[in-house]
């Protein structure tokens, strides 16, 4: 360990560490443009500069090793002039259309103008000219005269993503950031360049001109995408929904989190939020005359519990079929077992839709199942098998099906389908299932809702509702709950804490921000991760 | 003092190419066999005695940086030899290639006794085609003789050499952009440390020094230290070859003593100024040294020397101007060089120079502001300890000195449109 001084502040940290991890130890931000912790040390951009004593040069703090007894300034006159001049250099050949640029609200070159840059401008010569706004890939536009060569993102493709689309071309003030010959920037990662960026040069094809970034609200989140759980925020505009063909969701980006994802997001997961404003019911339906029909939520819930109830008493609990899904949260889980199971006394409950095929996954965020929670499932024992439920659907033992969320799209699942009594559909989004229902019940996204996620490794982890259901749909609990008071059972859970409580045993409140391990369920927390307090990000960006 | 012909002595003789011709006539590889008899590390303290020091412009002592080279790695060490000769007025290491490429094959064998390299890089700068072919010569005909290859000489000593040829970029001369270039990736400077001979090429340990450097070697081996030492003046060791360029009768290569006066260079040897003119100015050691004006020139070339009066050694390439130079002019030629050159990677250096030479380029159009030279002045300042490798401090240099001394032309063209200078077609093709 070495002790050192950063600003009269004394710290320590761990030899071989460099000034700059010192100073975010402290939660000093010494502001940087190439330097990025999740990848190699460019030490090119100069502007995380400081003043270390007895070195008469500045010191790059990203590249420089702390040592016993350091004496460090981060803000003295020497430090402030040299971001002065850097920032002066980087604007020099930096178009100002902040007016007109994404990036505004949320640039780093912005900001630190503002905050240290101010200078009587001396700028007179003409920019050079470079390639504007062209795609480099199906989600990335980049602009060369926005770029400050950084560097970070052709080090993300060479070091994180390892796929080599990035390169620089040319020198001196002719540098451009453009595509290796024959590549576009398509790679599964590709999003996390655009993240990365530090001005307006990446930006993203699907945000552009959408909204600008202070109309957004952020809310911390899970990625629903697969079972690997990837910490994100949920970026969304609920004042000005008319903008944007009226997406309420406006982008995901990733959550730091040191174990799970580190800094990053996989594309499908990053892009795959079209379900939130899409294809979605937006009210409960009943089945009038073969066709799906608008319904008032009383009518369709008198009808799915009047169903439910004469099913189980004119053929007792045997004749009720529940296919639950993975996608549901930790908290629907429990109470979809507490309703149907020990409520109604079925035991033909299962979750796992057996015909889903694995999907794309790579050795690193990218996970086959596609689901979230199919790990919280399975430790809340469902156990029940979908295709034999299907099977006793279709042979007529089972009168009543009550499946969530599912597209049941297999040709062996829906010639079982169509053999089926009655369906009852309860989710939030069209699919080929839900066109059989006799009852629909509209529900939530996960967007909407409350909620913990099991992911792959056992890992709990919370997310928190961004939206409001959409129009007439309703949170996932408050239908079972209303359908469980319609079949007579008293259950009192004012929201997805009371059941979180019930089922984990602690409130939201006091689980650890990095996910609480599924062994720990006698509320014990997991041993605190490495580097850093809980929630606190290594600031990247 | 007179010319001293160590090294230089078979420039122009088309006969010293083969080495048959070099053994016999200038006792050529003996300076290895004799090595051989010797240890590595006797070898090194007997470079450390001779003074000799980079002359690829840094002026390090040799001896030192090898000895440098970890000794329980693990890996291979490598020697890089720098021939990316691409400094403006710097045109020495071609010769020695060209004409004498023994001598240059001699050195590497020894320095790679000494430093356990069995691998030694040539990087020759792309433009170099002629030196580039005959010193490939040369080493085809050290492989077939046996001077090199998996017995060098007949000892049990394995040493291969390759040329390796640049593409064409200034910065590939800076050693880590070398390093950079020499694995195949585009030539931007390596933050330090590590240094080359802790993590050079390919991750290994690695020598990089320059063509006349390594020339040097082979008489140092057969002569001695103490001898070479004494041949130059304190702490620079031997004599070393000055590329005189610009205004005078005899631009030219000359080999001189170090510690040699600048004036008996530029008016003995190179012939005095042309047209009988006075002398304005003389850049000494390559286009990023500082300027000087004929009063400061009148120094001895040592590192020191030179130091002292404000400028360096460098690379050894002499410019002399004239009283008919536009400094102006002569400074946006030199500017172009750099901002052409910056290899983009550090902010300062990549928009600095780009801003310099804009500028320079509108005050020599007539369109300058009388404010365009100081921001010039603070810009080169900010310019200067800021960035990864030399180049930006490479190129702010000239800029600072061009205006320090010679600021009333500066002044006179932002004012007048103008040059102060009568004739200002005349400054020199730097």
């Amino acid at each position: 360990m070495a002790t050192l001084e950063i600003d009269g502040q004394e710290v320590q940290v761990e030899d071989g560490s460099t000034i700059i991890e010192a100073t975010e130890k402290l939660g000093i931000y010494v502001p940087r443009y190439c330097y990025h912790p999740g990848m190699s040390i460019a030490g090119s951009c100069r502007m995380c500069m400081v003043e270390v004593e007895n070195i008469p040069k500045l010191a790059i703090a990203c590249y420089t090793p702390v040592n016993d007894g350091m004496k460090v300034s981060t803000s003295s006159e020497k430090v402030l002039k040299g971001r002065r001049d850097m920032l002066e250099f980087l604007l020099h050949n930096h178009p100002l259309d902040c007016p007109v640029c994404d990036q505004s609200g949320e640039c780093d070159l912005q900001n630190f103008y503002m905050e240290h840059g101010r200078y009587q401008s001396r700028f007179l010569e003409n920019k050079v000219k470079k390639r504007k706004a062209f795609p480099i890939g199906p989600h990335v536009v980049l602009d060369q005269e926005r770029c400050i060569l950084c560097t970070r993102c052709t080090r993300f493709t060479d070091e994180v993503s390892e796929t080599h689309e990035l390169g620089v071309f040319n020198r001196g003030d002719r540098s451009v950031i453009d595509l290796n010959p024959g590549k576009t920037l398509d790679n599964p990662y590709s999003g996390n360049v655009i993240d990365i960026c530090p001005v307006g040069a990446l930006t993203e094809r699907e945000f552009r001109f959408q909204c600008r970034v202070w109309y957004l609200s952020s809310e911390e989140s899970i990625c629903p995408g697969c079972s690997n759980g990837c910490n994100i925020s949920i970026h969304y505009n609920q004042r000005r929904a008319y903008k944007a063909g009226g997406r309420r969701l406006q982008r995901l980006k990733p959550r730091y989190h040191p174990q799970v994802n580190t800094w990053w997001m996989c594309d499908e997961g990053r892009f795959g939020y079209g379900f939130v404003d899409r294809h979605r019911f937006e009210f409960p339906m009943l089945r009038l005359q073969d066709e799906l029909q608008y319904a008032e939520w009383e009518e369709a819930l008198d009808k799915a519990a009047g169903v439910l109830k004469q099913a189980i008493d004119e053929h007792g609990p045997e004749s009720v079929g529940v296919i639950a899904s993975p996608r549901l949260s930790n908290e629907e889980l429990y109470l979809t077992k507490k309703v149907f199971g020990q409520g109604l006394g079925i035991e033909n409950i299962g979750f796992k839709n057996p015909w889903e095929k694995e999907g794309f996954c790579d050795d690193y965020l990218i996970k086959a199942d596609k689901n979230p929670n199919t790990r919280g499932a399975e430790e809340m024992g469902f156990k029940g098998d979908v295709k034999q439920i299907l099977e006793k659907a279709a042979s007529g033992d089972i009168k009543v099906l009550y499946v969530f969320l599912h597209d049941l799209a297999s040709e062996e699942a829906r010639k079982l389908l169509d053999q089926a009594g009655t369906l009852i559909f309860h989710g939030s989004n069209r699919n080929s299932t839900s066109q059989r229902a006799q009852v629909v019940l509209a529900s939530s996204v996960w967007a909407e809702k409350d909620g913990t996620f099991t992911n792959f490794e056992g890992r709990v982890q919370r997310f928190k509702a961004a939206l409001q259901p959409l129009d007439e749909s309703r949170r996932d609990i408050e239908i079972l709950l209303d359908l469980a008071a319609r079949m007579g059972q008293q259950l009192v859970y004012n929201n997805a804490g009371d059941l979180f409580m019930e089922w984990f045993g602690m409130t939201y409140e006091e689980m650890n921000p990095r996910g609480e391990n599924i062994e720990n369920r006698d509320g014990g927390s997991m041993p605190p991760p490495s580097g850093g307090s809980a929630g606190q990000q290594p600031s990247a960006n | 003092m007179p010319l001293h012909t160590l090294i230089s002595k078979d420039f122009y003789n088309e006969k010293a190419r083969d080495s048959d011709w070099y053994k016999e006539n200038r006792d050529g590889y003996q300076g290895a066999l004799k090595a051989f008899d010797m240890s590595p590390q006797e070898i090194i303290d007997e470079v450390k005695t001779s003074n000799l020091r980079g002359l690829g412009g840094a002026g390090f002592p040799t001896g030192v940086k090898w000895g440098f080279v970890p000794k329980d790695s693990g890996k291979p060490v490598y020697l890089a030899v720098n021939a990316d000769e691409s400094e403006p007025g710097t045109f020495k290491d071609k010769y020695i290639m060209t004409w004498d490429p023994h001598r240059l094959i001699e050195g590497i064998i020894i320095t790679c006794w000494a430093i356990d390299a069995h691998v030694a890089y040539i990087y020759i700068r792309g433009e170099y085609v002629r030196p580039y072919e005959h010193l490939q010569r040369a080493i085809d005909q050290a492989y077939r003789r046996g001077l090199l290859g998996d017995r060098v000489m007949g000892r049990d000593f394995k040493l291969d050499v390759y040329i390796h040829r640049g593409a064409g970029a200034y910065i590939c001369g800076e050693e880590t952009g070398l390093l950079e270039s020499l694995e195949g990736k585009k030539g931007w400077p390596r933050l330090k440390p590590p240094f080359p001979a802790v993590k050079g090429a390919f991750g290994a340990p690695t020598i990089v020094n320059n063509v006349e450097t390594i020339a040097h070697v082979p008489e140092i081996i057969k002569q001695g230290g103490q001898w070479f030492a004494d041949l130059g003046c304190e702490k620079n060791g031997g004599t070393r070859l000055m590329c005189v360029s610009g205004h005078v009768n005899k631009p030219d290569v000359y080999e001189i003593r170090l510690g040699t006066p600048m004036y008996e260079l530029i008016y003995e040897h190179a012939g005095g100024i042309l047209d009988g003119k006075k002398m304005k100015a003389v850049i000494p050691g390559g286009s990023s040294a500082k300027v000087l004006t004929a009063e400061e020139a009148d120094c001895d070339c040592s590192i020191e020397a030179l130091q002292a009066a404000g400028s360096m050694l460098g690379s050894g390439g002499v410019m002399v101007m004239h009283e008919d130079t536009c400094m102006v002019k002569a400074l946006q030629v030199i500017t172009s060089f750099y901002a052409h050159e910056s290899c983009g990677q550090c902010t300062p250096c990549r928009e600095g120079t780009g801003w310099l030479l804009t500028t320079l380029n509108r005050l020599l159009s007539g369109e300058g502001r009388p404010s365009d030279i100081d921001t010039m002045l603070s810009l080169s300042g900010n310019m200067q300890g800021t960035s990864i490798c030399a180049l930006s401090e490479a190129a702010a240099w000239p800029v600072e000195s061009f205006i320090l001394k010679f600021r009333e032309e500066f002044d006179y063209m932002a004012a007048h449109g103008r040059s102060m200078v009568a004739d200002e077609e005349s400054a020199p093709a730097a």
